[in-house]
């Protein structure tokens, strides 16, 4: 079993998101980065599950510069055999998922595991943009993956329940909540994470999109605060303020 | 020339967030100066599909293969490629299913992807449509630079208008042989009758607060008073008070109903993260320096085990009197 893990690096959710340039570049100054946690948690963990019983390699893919090695160490020490860095940073998300293609079209991997969506620009794309580039199913936001005789066995969230589906490997499977438990790496795997390969490739260019400018949305309105023995003023603004209900 | 809204049917009666991708590209073909035609993929309630004419669609192109009923992500993106292949823009919901279709349909007709448009396009020097991005906390105004667009509507972002009309339904082949078909439903796991989180535009939600699973009778009946949803804090689903699906936040849901109601919930900002796109956020706590009452339009301090009967109460008086 040959498992692709896609990871990305996004900035920790505490982090306070501001922008330069014009508010045409993110300022990643003072911002604390970390791995996707979708991808470290549900994506990786669950990839690592299957190989430990099965037998198997998890390869984790990166793109982006070389200050992003960090993070991909950090894949390697939580267990993934081997690394590769797409050596560009990403301009959209067609182009992360053409680059990932571009690696693993001859590869034979029989499952590509990413997580469901990035933290940054929550996404959720590039699990079935590789699926269309490859050509195989995909399932997305999986909380439950088997793999046996040539076949992903799938829990799938739909609106009000869960599916459970069946489709043929290789197939690219997008991971949340319920697929794995986070795992924090020891010290062995944090010293084995630096000697194992991580090779570099070099990157397309080609992308679809681009981002003009940011900006920041309306300030909230001060909470107005409701007397706890008088429910019926907030429904009654509920109803004739707000006209929610 | 045209902008297609792709439209899914959920026992025989379309989804609402195909009616707002429906209602999305009609709006968007206002603006194209075009016409807004729907695509229809499987078994579907024909006065249904003629009905979308009140939200400014003039025609359906309709296969009714039942193959279709059955999701498979790839076969669905080869069909609308096919019936949308002389269009300009694609709308889809970003809904469950929308997650795994627009990604591919972006990449099957070479058309860049918004994942997640929150407002109409705009033809100011380009096409560009604007997108929630690092959850929230900042608005990011894409371009599309391809010839052909894809547009991933989230949920809940447009208030519909209907008006009148009746869409002419048109039968279509989509060429999808069954060689396309390559998943298998091995199982349904229905969550038992009640409102659906992400589509829901009230959601009644509870953390820790409550002290434990036993307590949550209280927050059941709000939700089915009102025809919400229930939600939770990730602190009670890791605990299985509440079930993994009921989780919102950063690593659980993201939902943006009109309203949001949190109870015995501190408003952490990763919670925040699933939640603040939310119309009108209530919150209940007994701690006045909850950091939840910063992203809150109410907040009530108090003991959830007393104002949340109160709250049903007044509810129901209110019900009871809205006639
Ligand atoms: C990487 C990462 C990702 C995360 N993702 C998520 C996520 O997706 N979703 C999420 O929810 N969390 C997430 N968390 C966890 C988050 O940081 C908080 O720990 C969690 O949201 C807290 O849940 P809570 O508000 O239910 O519990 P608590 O923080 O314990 O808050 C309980 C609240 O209840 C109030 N209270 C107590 N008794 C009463 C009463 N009788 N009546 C009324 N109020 C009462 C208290 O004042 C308090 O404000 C994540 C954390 C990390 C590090």
């Amino acid at each position: 079993m040959k498992i692709l893990v896609p990871i990305s690096k996004v900035p920790d959710t505490t982090s306070k998101i501001a922008f330069t340039d014009g508010n045409t570049k993110f300022a990643t100054d003072n911002v604390t980065f970390i791995l996707n946690p979708t991808d470290e948690w549900y994506a990786l963990v669950r990839a690592l599950e299957i190989v430990e019983k099965d037998g198997g390699t998890v390869t984790v893919i990166h793109q982006g510069e070389a200050d992003s090695e960090q993070f991909i160490r950090k894949a390697l020490a939580v267990g993934a055999h081997d690394a590769v860095r797409i050596d560009a940073p990403a301009t959209d998300g067609y182009n992360v998922a053409l680059n990932i293609y571009e690696y693993a079209k001859d590869k034979g991997f029989d499952l590509i595991i990413t997580g469901k969506e990035t933290i940054d620009y929550n996404g959720f794309q590039i699990g079935g943009m590789i699926a269309e580039l490859m050509n195989v199913p995909f399932v997305t936001l999986a909380s439950s993956l088997e793999i046996s005789g040539g076949k992903a066995t799938v829990g799938r969230d739909i609106e009000g329940g869960k599916e459970i589906v069946e489709v043929p490997t290789p197939c690219v499977i997008s991971a949340q909540k319920g697929m794995a438990e986070q795992r924090i790496p020891n010290m062995k795997g944090i010293m084995s994470a630096r000697t194992k390969p991580l090779v570099v490739v070099p990157a397309v260019a080609e992308s679809f999109t681009n981002v003009k400018v940011y900006d920041m949305p309306a300030p909230k309105t001060a909470c107005k605060m409701i007397d706890p023995e008088n429910m019926d003023e907030l429904v009654n603004l509920l109803h004739v303020e707000a006209k929610v209900i | 020339m045209s902008v297609i809204a792709y439209i899914e049917s959920n026992d025989n009666k379309i989804k609402k967030s195909s009616l707002e991708a429906a209602y999305y590209a009609s709006e968007t073909a206002k603006i194209m100066e075009t016409e807004a035609i729907a695509v229809a993929l499987g078994t579907h309630d024909a006065s249904e599909l003629a009905n979308l004419g009140q939200l400014g669609i003039t025609k359906v192109l309709h296969d009714s293969n039942p193959k279709f009923d059955t999701f498979d992500s790839g076969a669905i993106t080869k069909a609308i490629a096919s019936i949308a292949s002389n269009s300009d823009v694609v709308v889809i919901s970003y809904n469950q299913n929308g997650k795994a279709i627009a990604p591919r349909v972006s990449v099957r007709m070479k058309a860049g992807l918004i994942p997640g448009a929150s407002a109409l396009p705009s033809l100011e020097g380009g096409f560009n449509v604007s997108k929630n991005v690092f959850s929230g906390k900042a608005i990011a105004h894409y371009q599309v630079n391809t010839a052909k667009k894809i547009i991933a509507l989230t949920p809940n972002t447009l208030q519909l208008i209907k008006g009148e009309g009746t869409a002419t339904i048109e039968s279509v082949s989509s060429g999808v042989s069954d060689a396309d078909f390559t998943t298998v439903i091995k199982g349904i796991e229905k969550t038992s009758g009640t409102v659906s989180l992400t589509e829901a535009e009230l959601v009644v939600s509870a953390g820790r607060g409550l002290k434990g699973p036993e307590n949550w009778g209280m927050i059941e009946e709000l939700a089915k008073d009102m025809g919400a949803a229930t939600a939770c804090s990730r602190a009670v689903s890791d605990v299985h008070w509440r079930p993994h699906h009921e989780h919102v936040g950063q690593t659980g849901f993201t939902v943006r109903p009109n309203l949001y109601i949190a109870v015995g919930i501190s408003g952490a900002i990763q919670h925040l993260a699933g939640v603040n796109g939310s119309k009108k956020i209530v919150v209940i706590n007994t701690d006045s320096e909850a950091p939840f009452f910063k992203a809150a339009d109410y907040g009530v301090v108090g003991d959830a085990f007393v104002v949340v009967p109160k709250l049903i109460e007044a509810y129901k008086k209110f019900k009871a009197n809205s006639y």
